[in-house]
């Protein structure tokens, strides 16, 4: 495999060909916010929290699924890009319904720490407070819609990993949402396995398993590079896994 | 009131719990260097009828939820030099914004009918009409500086206070970005 060699924020960087710029950025402990992209699941740039800019172009580029090319010049935290991050953070917050206080993931949710991270002291669009459903048919889980970013993690993880695909996207645009099997209440899918991988990848509140209450589930991903290098290489490394 | 050089804070409970006044009142032996170098001239635990003129600093916990809300948020914007959102539900609507999936007209059956033990029925004049949604209190008035968590904490809530009592607004340190 070819290494490419270029640079991200001055610093020269190298990397094979096959890794994204997200990846190589965190060989170099180059920190880049991310949403949808999860350890262990294919990328498909849904957030847009990981743009970075590439000199020679006015586009901006998702790190997670943008390969580097040799002597590339890429930029991760302008002026630019951190107006833009904020902007997304507050945009994801105005079109659900976050209410932090009380839900079962506070102080362990990603959304929080974005928001955190992008310095989000308040929100300057309009909160939106859509009506979303919340669907407690399963037996062990609950998905509120209210709490969903749309990421697809529990799309693709159990799609990829589970190989079940009971989840999807259905409709467009604000309307956006996950669907289980035909459209149906989740209870009552037949392809569902009732693995609760989806709950444990969900990055905010969205998916939660029944009888946690206020900030205190905890989710731990680990797990699903210890599947995936299993079944790719063979190597059953359970060192993250203990330690998560 | 006596004539004195010493900031004029309100405080004010719109749409909230009064969880962010308690923590404010979680100073405690802080309160009493507060007391030398401000003055409370509008509160909740303060005896004062009327939102008074040229407040300095004011501290407002609660969504905008109801027509006297948005009626004293305006007021407060005209009489106060500095308005600060104090806490979750003034800067983001927080649990007060949870009854916004629900029209008006359901949830006030709800709470006055049909929860209602005994004698239920529809308030009509105590009680200000609630607005359509609780909104944020930002999207209602100008706010110059934000104070987070369900509630702040004592130590950001005296951060901040420190800041503005000598005249600025301000920087929160990150670690104090905290909701919930």
């Amino acid at each position: 495999m070819a290494v490419i060699t270029f640079s991200i924020n001055g610093e020269p960087v190298s990397g094979r060909q096959d890794e994204s710029i997200l990846e190589i950025a965190r060989q170099h402990n180059i920190r880049i916010p991310t949403l949808c992209h999860l350890d262990g699941l294919s990328d498909v740039g849904a957030c847009r929290l990981c743009l970075v800019e590439v000199e020679g172009t006015a586009k901006l580029f998702p790190a997670c699924s943008t390969f580097p090319s040799e002597n590339m010049v890429v930029r991760t935290d302008t002026d630019r890009l951190r107006r833009y991050r904020r902007t997304i953070v507050e945009l994801l917050a105005s079109e659900g319904n976050h209410q932090c206080a009380v839900c079962v993931v506070n102080n362990h949710c990603e959304l929080q720490n974005l928001a955190y991270q992008v310095g989000l002291e308040h929100v300057r669009v309009q909160y939106l407070f859509p009506r979303k459903d919340l669907d407690a048919s399963h037996r062990d889980y609950i998905i509120d819609r209210n709490r969903c970013v749309l990421c697809t993690r529990c799309v693709r993880v159990c799609h990829e990993v589970e190989g079940a695909h009971v989840w999807d996207i259905a409709n467009r645009g604000i309307n956006c949402e996950i669907i289980a099997d035909m459209h149906q209440p989740w209870g009552t899918s037949d392809s569902c396995t009732s693995c609760g991988k989806c709950v444990l990848v969900c990055p905010v509140g969205a998916l939660i398993e029944k009888g946690a209450t206020v900030a205190e589930m905890e989710k731990h991903r680990a797990f699903l590079p210890y599947i995936m290098t299993a079944r790719t290489k063979h190597e059953w490394i359970a060192r993250a896994i203990e330690e998560d | 009131m006596a004539t004195s050089a010493k900031p004029r804070v309100a405080t004010v409970w719109l749409g909230g719990c009064s969880g962010c006044h308690m923590s404010l009142l979680d100073l405690d032996e802080r309160l009493i260097e507060l007391a030398d170098r401000m003055e409370l001239v509008f509160s909740p635990i303060a005896d004062v009828k009327e939102y008074p003129a040229n407040v300095d600093v004011a501290l407002v916990e609660g969504a905008v939820s109801s027509e006297e809300h948005e009626h004293m948020a305006r007021l407060i914007r005209t009489r106060s030099r500095c308005v600060v959102s104090f806490g979750d539900c003034a800067t983001t609507g927080n649990v007060t914004a949870l009854r916004n999936r629900f029209s008006v007209n359901d949830l006030m059956k709800r709470s006055y009918v049909e929860l209602a033990p005994g004698g239920p029925a529809m308030p009509s004049t105590v009680i200000s009409p609630l607005a359509d949604t609780a909104r944020p209190l930002h999207e209602v008035i100008p706010v110059d500086a934000f104070l987070h968590g369900c509630p702040p904490t004592a130590e950001e809530i005296w951060f901040a206070v420190d800041a503005l009592l000598q005249g600025r607004i301000p920087e929160l340190p990150n670690v104090y970005l905290r909701y919930g």
